[in-house]
């Protein structure tokens, strides 16, 4: 229990720490390195407390395909040098305090609900789905995942297609001067007009024009 | 203190949850940093339907996980995608400088 406590502060602390190295590092390049390691010290937290399927899809969603993009998007766009301009911003601007403000407020309301919170005191026997009547973490959620959830991991699939689609579609541009099939002309051309028959005189040859 | 209960994993996600709002608010950089603290706020969430789910002994906590993890996953393709279009258009993602729509 002493090792699953250390272990617990090792990894939130350094979550918490990269959380906020997130926000507040000057290169938009540290700030995905940040994101990197915060999620996978999070990813670790869930592992420990047993949920390793969600620990490793988070490494590899995330580490592996989110946060490459972003850093693939960062470098694309130049604008990794721009220098952070924290707390000192435009004259004019009163978004900050207002904004500070606003977050303690959350903050404090959560750590009160978390506070004041407690179990009903038999609420673990009204579940049916046990996470202990199986072997594995993973063959667990797959057999309720593709059973009863069946619907929403379709629809989650439909959001992943609009998704790809949107982002192909957006970044899509017409460029000048690139050649192109054209499907339609391509597939209603005529044999007339791609085969003609030439009567060869002998010592003469035929004139080829593209 | 050194068991680590429901309550320590909900504070945990409410920090990072609070780190995310701060970030989105404070920020004066560019738009990437608010798609990350954005990310951030997804996570504290996933943090705390997995800490439920485990410590309920429910299994939906952990799929409801996974779902969220795909719409992030989307939101992040597709926030990326205006982005990059934005910059083609304007030439700048500086929070300071997207005044198209005078907020």
């Amino acid at each position: 229990m002493l090792a699953h406590a250390i272990f617990f502060y090792f990894f939130s602390f350094v979550a918490i720490i990269s959380a906020i190295m997130v926000t507040a590092s000057k290169n938009t390049v540290h700030s995905v390195f940040f994101l990197i390691l915060d999620f996978i010290s999070i990813s670790c937290l869930f592992i420990m407390i047993g949920a390793e399927f969600l620990g490793m899809i988070m490494l590899i969603v995330y580490v592996g395909a989110v946060a490459v993009l972003f850093l693939f998007v960062v470098m694309m766009l130049n604008v990794a040098q721009q220098k952070n301009q924290w707390f000192k911003s435009s004259e004019t601007s009163t978004h900050i305090p207002v904004g500070l403000i606003v977050s303690l407020i959350i903050f404090f309301e959560l750590i009160i609900i978390i506070g004041g919170w407690k179990y009903k005191p038999d609420i673990i026997k009204n579940f049916s789905d046990s996470l202990t009547s199986n072997p594995t973490n993973t063959h667990t959620i797959g057999s309720v995942l593709y059973t009863e959830y069946i619907h929403l991991f379709q629809i989650s699939g439909m959001i992943l297609l609009v998704a790809m689609i949107g982002a192909i579609v957006l970044t899509f541009r017409k460029r000048e001067g690139v050649k192109r099939q054209n499907y339609f002309s391509q597939i209603s051309r005529e044999k007339n007009q791609g085969v003609e028959l030439v009567e060869v005189k002998s010592n003469e040859g035929v004139k080829i024009d593209v | 203190m050194f068991e680590v209960s429901l309550g320590h994993y909900l504070t945990l996600g409410a920090i990072i949850f609070t780190i995310g709002i701060i970030g989105i608010f404070l920020n004066r950089k560019n738009v990437i940093v608010i798609l990350m603290s954005i990310e951030l706020i997804l996570l504290a969430v996933n943090i705390n339907l997995v800490s439920f789910s485990i410590f309920l002994q429910d299994l939906s906590g952990q799929i409801f996980t996974l779902f969220i993890l795909t719409v992030a996953a989307a939101e992040a393709a597709i926030g990326l995608a205006i982005i990059v279009v934005y910059y083609r258009n304007a030439g700048t993602i500086r929070v300071e400088e997207i005044e198209n729509l005078k907020g």
